[in-house]
């Protein structure tokens, strides 16, 4: 069946937005509850259940108390900037999930319809030009509101995004390298034929994860808003529906970069185990079959983040810069060099792309995975003040009857 | 090193950043299957591991004898412990000269519920309860009077065990 074409496409374009951003933001929505849910149960709570059956209907109570809110206008903020930025964070969130496919290709009477809204020949660059679009409305939300703290936490936004945008680009060239391209369907397709890129690239990986907990400003890099340093950083003096976009923004960056996590590193919507999904003919229970697999791993990455969220403490800032600039950047430039020369190696020595090609990669990664946690493990990349310093502290009695001691002799 | 930042230095084990995040996640998740401690307030006001102590002082309740008339008998000693100063009692005598309350009536917003009324009662008549629940739609409804003291069912406060005078 061929790809759908000309006017039949611009109408399954036309289906195919609403139907997607209808369904995150039910997501996005039920996705709060979940979160306050998770903490309740971590904590040994039971979280929201009052409003309809065990809390299901708690999104609807919250966004209808934010739709009454009363929305406020700090005086001395600026008041066009202040209004937009609501919209400049909560839009580049939302438009990012644009290019993942969620499941295989749907067969239908006028054609074969991808499912995801645009399947972009520049994909990832996109992802990566979209994304830093929401640092804008962090910032300007942070600048707006004339307020020490807001503007505080907007740098903070800004300075965390471009530090760790850095490495999440280079720990995806390596995924790149070994897709040959970068439109997602691309790189479901090739992790298919051969195995997921988590085995050959979890290296790649783990830098991805931690620069994408960094990217959504998720703990423990929730440095912009840190409710106990900044109040709530930039979005302090936002009320009611602005507020909710932040929240919204939020949230819908960490749907997107759980989809990329699922996409890039664990087949995106391939079905493990089976070659039953991979190719054609397509059919109606291969796309259901395959959307189910993509959301389990997408969710599975979504419930990390609340996870994660709920046992590690916030950063210091100067903790976040060091580890974005000292440890990732250069693991991730050496780590670009050594996949580079890898794949280099693998072609001279004629191995087809496929299994065993992963399978080498994979132990290549294996090691310098376990000689990067073990580094880590001695304190060797990060440390506290106590890794830096140069000798073991001794109490200043001691050493000067050490010092005593060493004068006698 | 800043001047006088004292450093100390532990094993790697202690102060890990890897292996102390893996043992926190390990630990959060098993408390995702932990026993709740939540009680479910209107449904569940109490269980085996937690309810009002008998000792609880809180709205007060009178005493009421066989023939449905209360204990109280006027004497005015409850008033006059009453640090608040939130009863206000108006004694009056009937035909046999037995005193009885013309009014009495308990402010619940001035009241302190230190229960020095059930305390220093000769009659056993007034008492603080063992009850919490006492939301009212206005100010007025918290000045309890006679009847509405009477007609309160819940249990009245063991302002001391007997047998453990002391409290302890």
């Amino acid at each position: 069946m061929t790809p759908i074409s000309g006017a039949a496409f611009a109408w399954a374009a036309v289906v195919k937005i609403p139907l997607v951003f209808a369904g995150l933001l039910v997501l996005i929505a039920f996705w709060t509850l979940v979160e306050r849910r998770v903490a309740g149960f971590i904590q040994n709570r039971l979280g929201p259940n009052r409003v309809g059956p065990a809390g299901l209907l708690q999104p609807v109570a919250d966004g209808l108390k934010n739709m009454f809110k009363e929305e406020t206008l700090p005086p001395f903020a600026d008041r066009f900037l202040f209004l937009l930025a609501p919209l400049m964070a909560f839009v580049p969130a939302l438009i990012t999930f644009a290019i993942v496919p969620v499941a295989a290709p749907l067969p239908t009477r006028w054609g074969l319809v991808g499912t995801a809204i645009a399947d972009l020949p520049v994909g990832f660059l996109y992802i990566l030009a979209i994304s830093s679009l929401g640092v804008y409305g962090f910032t300007l939300a942070g600048w707006a509101s004339n307020n020490k703290y807001s503007l505080l936490g907007g740098l903070r936004a800004s300075a965390q995004m471009i530090s760790y945008e850095v490495s999440m680009g280079l720990s995806a060239v390596a995924v790149l390298v070994l897709a040959g391209s970068i439109t997602l369907g691309e790189i479901v397709q090739r992790q298919q034929q051969s195995t997921w890129f988590v085995i050959p690239l979890f290296f790649a990986f783990c830098l991805f994860l931690v620069a994408a907990f960094a990217e959504t400003n998720r703990l423990p890099f929730d440095l912009p808003e840190a409710e106990a340093e900044l109040i709530a950083g930039y979005h302090t003096e936002y009320s009611a529906m602005k507020f909710s976009m932040f929240y919204l923004a939020e949230y819908s960056n960490m749907v997107t970069a759980s989809a990329l996590m699922a996409s890039l590193f664990f087949g995106g919507w391939d079905i493990p185990f089976t070659a039953w999904d991979d190719s054609a003919p397509w059919s109606f229970a291969k796309t259901a079959a395959t959307f189910v697999s993509f959301w389990t791993k997408t969710l599975a990455f979504m419930f990390a983040y609340i996870w994660v969220r709920w046992t590690l403490p916030r950063f210091r800032f100067d903790q976040l810069m060091d580890l974005g600039w000292k440890v990732m950047l250069p693991i991730a430039l050496a780590y670009v060099m050594v996949i580079g020369v890898a794949v280099w190696a693998l072609e001279a020595l004629g191995l087809p792309f496929g299994t065993r090609y992963a399978l080498a990669l994979g132990a290549l990664n294996l090691v310098a995975a376990v000689a990067l946690f073990w580094g880590l493990d001695r304190r060797r990349l990060i440390g506290g003040a106590g890794a830096r310093a140069r000798g073991p502290w001794r109490a200043p009695a001691a050493a000067a009857a050490a010092a005593r001691t060493g004068g006698a002799d | 090193m800043a001047i006088g930042v004292k450093t100390v230095s532990r094993p790697a084990g202690d102060t890990s950043y890897v292996r102390a995040s893996l043992k926190g996640l390990s630990l959060t998740f098993r408390h995702l299957f932990q026993k709740k401690w939540t009680m479910e307030y209107p449904e569940q006001t109490s269980d085996a591991e937690w309810s009002l102590s008998k000792r609880w002082r809180g709205t007060h309740r009178m005493a009421v004898d066989e023939h449905g008339k209360a204990k109280c008998v006027a004497c005015g000693l409850c008033p006059q412990v009453c640090p608040a100063n939130c009863i206000k009692l108006i004694p009056g005598e009937d035909e046999q000269g037995n005193r009885y309350p013309l009014v009495f009536e308990i402010d619940e917003f001035r009241c302190i519920f230190c229960g020095y009324c059930q305390e220093v009662c000769p009659e056993e008549a007034i008492h603080v309860g063992v009850h919490y629940e006492n939301a009212e739609y206005t100010r007025d409804g918290f000045v309890y009077d006679l009847e509405r003291l009477m007609r309160q069912t819940h249990e009245v406060s063991t302002l001391w065990d007997p047998s453990d005078p002391r409290g302890q």
